[in-house]
């Protein structure tokens, strides 16, 4: 089995996420190569042969020149397995390397069984066993499925790679998040609210027992899409990565992308209705109950405290 | 202008599942349905594109049996102006190969100028559709946008990257994108809409028509997760969990000191 690692690259910098396609690789056995267009003096640790590209030539966002080195160095290598992370950079070239490769690909893995790809379904209240039917395979690994239990410390054997400078779409630069706002990053306490809250005058529940905790709010994603909270308050993948000493989740279900951004928490309380969601998982405690009428009470019971 | 929108329907992720006979997939009956979710904000931006372009035709694609009609009419209560309905009770044993390869049959000669879908579906979620789709018709395609105008055959658009960053692509119309959440806000069909969708044309075409590629992958298994969470689980009276709860937070952390 040889595995090529598509590690990435972002704003002038190495992503810290090559390290877990590297746990992958090492779960898998087998051979590996790693690929990035990046720079020589951001290289991750890596030991074995960098495939280097050059970002000042083929940029961060080219998928046509991207997927164009990706495929020369699977024919250079013979390789039988093309690895990304499930991210903006992996979900979306990974499509265009398998299509070209005739080869399945395997979305967003969280474990390797046997040798068998397993897979989340239906917000990962469910999971899948994958057979791939073809001679190669693409794989995107979950954000944080993977991951070496200590920082590698190796250093590359890089190997320049060049193509033919393609693409049809053209990359203008960056959007920053707003910046100013909340921190949540340094409170020692948040309290948010999923899409179970039921409509935006609740979010006030939430924010009064934030106060009374002495703690932040935050919110997860489709009540920040809904406008019911400020994007800077955000938890998850895209926006902010907690940990605080309490996380209380209240009417949360757990996407992944949100356990992303509080996982790490010392102390995880989630409120719900439905035992079987997914925070459940990463609960020290669930509640089971209507957070319109717990909330309340709890708010109450600690200010009298 | 020729717009094509694709949508799928899926089941309420506030579902209780199940797993089917077949062991497979999920079982079928005893579940809401709804469009999925991210197909929502591809609707609504290709129905702003439509009233942007005199003249611009939008079609909406579905690919399931009979019942995807019903999520398809609210596409057509939201704008769409026909429907193309792909005849198929086996749409959930497909893998995203095989989905793409019916779309894009579907759509290859019929010079659609741009082609929006959701970035991924809330059941399968492989995000690899409508990227799929774009390679199998040879033009551009991009995933994850939060962000879209077009102008004149030119299209700029923002990607939604980790933490809240975005990338500002600008490409060149035919393509396709990708839909993420927050993209735009969907509306609601209004009532006369809703009776005017009911005209819209809406043909199902059989899908052994359309299938050309084979599957490139099986689920062997479908099951439960273990519950790894050694999670405690309080029930009862709202007053009774406050005092519980209360007791551990005093216990285990030291939050309420």
């Amino acid at each position: 089995m040889k595995i090529i690692l598509v590690a990435e690259y972002r704003d002038g910098k190495l992503l810290a996420s090559f390290n877990e396609l590297m746990d992958f690789a090492d779960k898998m056995g087998g051979e590996s190569a790693m690929f990035l267009v990046g720079d020589d003096n951001d290289l991750p640790k890596y030991s074995g042969t960098l495939y280097l590209a050059d970002a000042g030539i083929y940029g961060e966002y080219n998928p046509d020149a991207h997927k164009q080195l990706i495929l020369d160095l699977v024919e250079k290598e013979q390789a039988d397995m093309v690895v990304f992370c499930h991210s903006s950079y992996g979900w979306d070239l990974a499509p265009r390397v398998a299509f070209a490769l005739k080869a399945a690909q395997v979305s967003e893995v969280v474990e390797i069984v046997d040798g068998v790809p397993v897979v989340p379904v239906c917000n990962a209240k469910l999971r899948r066993d994958v057979q791939i039917k073809t001679k190669q395979s693409v794989v995107t690994l979950q954000a944080g499925a993977f991951g070496l239990p200590e920082e590698p410390a190796g250093t590359p054997t890089v190997q320049k790679v060049e193509a033919d400078l393609v693409g049809r779409v053209e990359f203008t630069g960056y959007e920053q998040p707003e910046s100013g706002g909340v921190d949540l990053g340094k409170a020692r306490i948040v309290v948010s609210a999923g899409r179970g809250i039921g409509k935006p005058e609740n979010v006030e529940m939430i924010a009064n027992l934030a106060q009374a905790l002495g703690g932040e709010y935050g919110a997860s994603r489709p009540v920040v899409d809904s406008e019911w909270v400020e994007h800077n308050r955000q938890v998850g993948t895209t926006g902010q990565t907690v940990a605080p000493k309490l996380y209380v989740a209240c009417g949360i279900s757990g996407a992944i992308q949100h356990l992303a951004g509080m996982k790490k928490s010392e102390f995880i309380v989630a409120v719900n209705t439905d035992k079987d969601a997914p925070i459940s998982e990463a609960a020290d405690v669930l509640v089971v109950a209507d957070l319109k009428e717990f909330v309340p009470l709890l708010t109450e019971k600690i200010q009298s405290l | 202008m020729k717009i094509l929108v694709c949508i799928k329907r899926v089941p309420d992720m506030e579902s209780k599942f199940k797993v089917d006979a077949g062991g497979t997939w999920y079982e079928k009956t005893d579940l809401a349905w709804r469009m999925n979710e991210y197909d929502e904000y591809a609707v609504e931006q290709a129905v702003q594109l439509k009233e942007q372009e005199e003249g611009a035709d939008l079609t909406v694609l579905c690919i399931g049996g009979d019942q995807v009609k019903e999520t398809m009419k609210k596409a057509l209560a939201m704008g769409c102006d026909r429907g193309a309905h792909i005849a198929d009770d086996n749409s959930s044993s497909k893998e995203p190969f095989e989905i793409a390869g019916i779309i894009a049959e579907y759509a290859k000669d019929k010079g659609f100028d741009l082609v929006f879908t959701g970035m991924q579906s809330q059941d399968r979620g492989s995000a690899q559709v409508g990227i799929l789709v774009a390679e199998l018709l040879d033009i551009p395609g991009i995933s994850t946008i939060v962000d879209f105008v077009y102008s004149e055959g030119e299209v700029k658009v923002k990607r939604e990257l980790e933490g809240g960053v975005k990338a500002c692509v600008t490409v060149q119309a035919p393509l396709v994108v990708t839909c993420q959440l927050g993209l735009n806000t969907p509306r609601y069909p209004t009532l006369p809409n809703i009776m005017k969708a009911k005209k819209k044309e809406l043909l199902s075409l059989p899908v052994e028509d359309l299938l050309k590629v084979d599957s490139r992958q099986e689920t062997a298994k479908m099951y439960f997760p273990e519950k790894k969470g050694g999670g405690l689980i309080l029930e009862g009276d709202a007053p009774e969990l406050v005092d519980k709860l209360i007791q551990i937070l005093k216990e285990k952390t030291a939050v309420l000191a």
